[in-house]
């Protein structure tokens, strides 16, 4: 099980080196759509920290989105998900694994590059600090639901408005105790609760998204 | 069809429908070791949709099928180590090599495969002097060729449900595929294909069951 897990996950890493222009389109869309605020609100430092927490939440959610889409899209093309639906090992553990590879091409990068994103807003160090824990911690979980998304949509036409609709209302909780981190922080309350929220989210979302995509691919391949 | 011992997998009363159309109903059919099962019919007839069925990517209107004499749901797992299918599609990435596309199929199959083993096949296959070229710069053929190299890599599978395995080879490389069906079933493998090339499969039990005797 570790093993196909390994080999999967091994597997999308590298095909991904082999087109690194695809990885980078999230992140483009994550530092593009964070630099249009300061330039549209205007450069009130206290303003724009005020909405740092949501822009910044707001914007990972939307690049996640844009990229999750394409989850299974090369897989099921070549036929690939055919022979993972047929492998003798668990088909929501290859899942788990594209996922796994999934977030750290484009979760991981936005975590990494929001302190720079946080210097547009004019966060302080601690601020900063504590948006990059709630992504760092929120940003899985929403990779992990819009698999559910992208293999409930897989082979649709239009499915990438789709998958919007679907995965878009799944998201609300983890962007209400993500962006409130923050205002918490500001507001002089503890954030601990916010995150160990985030983290349960997580683990929810760890144990039931593979499995029902998996299932769900199952179902699209009939 | 020889029914002396249990056959590796059967269906009873299997029925098919696409969309609205139903293709075909009431099919039967035992495919047992060293068996060689050709399906045939039109375009259209729901080859393609049988040998899906065969091995659990589709469901079936109604009808059961076994493995091994039991019910699939009960020997999923015996079910799904004991076959090996290849579609119309490769299941090739066109950024990998073919050594890399075969180590990567062999392991999302669930099954180790040795780099000696992996590159052996490829020779063997003819594609020797292409080791290192992406797939996308391969030929229709020499991608289908880095598909079919699985089946010579001893593959634990006993049954190969093979959709048009033919298509696209040159002469050399049927020929060497039909080897490989043939050693396969002598080492008391069985085959399930489909193809409409005229290829000559050396095998002493053979049975070619017609999808249009069947159909609705």
């Amino acid at each position: 099980m570790l093993s196909v897990f390994m080999a999967v996950l091994r597997r999308d890493l590298l095909l991904a080196w082999r087109r690194r222009s695809d990885v980078l389109t999230a992140l483009g869309f994550f530092l593009l759509v964070t630099s249009l605020f300061p330039l549209g609100v205007g450069p009130e430092p206290d303003q724009l920290a005020q909405i740092a927490g949501g822009v910044m939440w707001v914007a990972a959610l939307l690049a996640t989105l844009l990229s999750v889409s394409r989850l299974f899209e090369s897989d099921e093309a070549d036929g690939t998900l055919e022979q993972m639906l047929l492998s003798v090992e668990p088909l929501a553990v290859i899942v788990l694994a594209k996922v796994c590879a999934y977030w750290l091409l484009t979760g991981l990068p936005l975590v990494l590059i929001a302190p720079l994103i946080a210097l547009q807003f004019s966060l302080t160090p601690d601020e900063t600090l504590i948006v990059c824990a709630s992504l760092l911690i929120g940003t899985p979980t929403l990779s992990l639901l819009g698999a559910i998304g992208a293999s409930l949509t897989l082979g649709l036409r239009g499915g990438g408005a789709l998958i919007a609709l679907l995965v878009l209302p799944l998201y609300i909780p983890v962007l209400i105790f993500g962006a409130g981190a923050i205002d918490r922080w500001r507001a002089g309350l503890e954030v601990g609760s916010n995150l160990a929220l985030l983290a349960a989210c997580l683990l929810v979302a760890l144990a039931v998204a593979p499995v029902a995509s998996a299932a769900a691919l199952r179902i699209a391949q009939d | 069809m020889a029914e002396a011992t249990v056959p590796l997998i059967s269906a009873h009363a299997l029925a098919c429908t696409r969309g609205s159309a139903r293709l075909f109903a009431g099919l039967e059919l035992a495919v047992g070791e060293g068996e060689l099962l050709q399906v045939g019919g039109a375009n259209g007839s729901g080859k393609t949709s049988l040998l899906r069925i065969l091995c659990g990517l589709s469901e079936a209107e109604s009808g059961e099928l076994r493995w091994g004499g039991e019910p699939v749901k009960k020997a999923k797992d015996a079910w799904r180590a004991g076959l090996l299918y290849l579609g119309h599609r490769n299941a090739v990435k066109d950024d990998f090599t073919p050594l890399e596309n075969l180590r990567a199929s062999a392991a999302i199959a669930g099954e180790a495969l040795g780099e000696d083993t992996a590159l052996r096949a490829l020779v063997d296959i003819g594609l020797g002097a292409r080791l290192d070229v992406p797939a996308r710069n391969l030929s229709q053929g020499q991608r289908r060729r880095v598909a079919l190299a699985r089946l010579l890599c001893g593959t634990r599978a006993r049954l190969w449900i093979l959709d048009e395995p033919f298509t696209a080879l040159d002469v050399r490389a049927v020929a060497q595929l039909a080897g490989a069906m043939a050693d396969h079933i002598r080492g008391g493998g069985a085959v399930i294909y489909t193809t409409h090339q005229p290829v000559e499969i050396d095998a002493s039990r053979r049975a070619l069951l017609n999808l249009d005797d069947y159909a609705c």
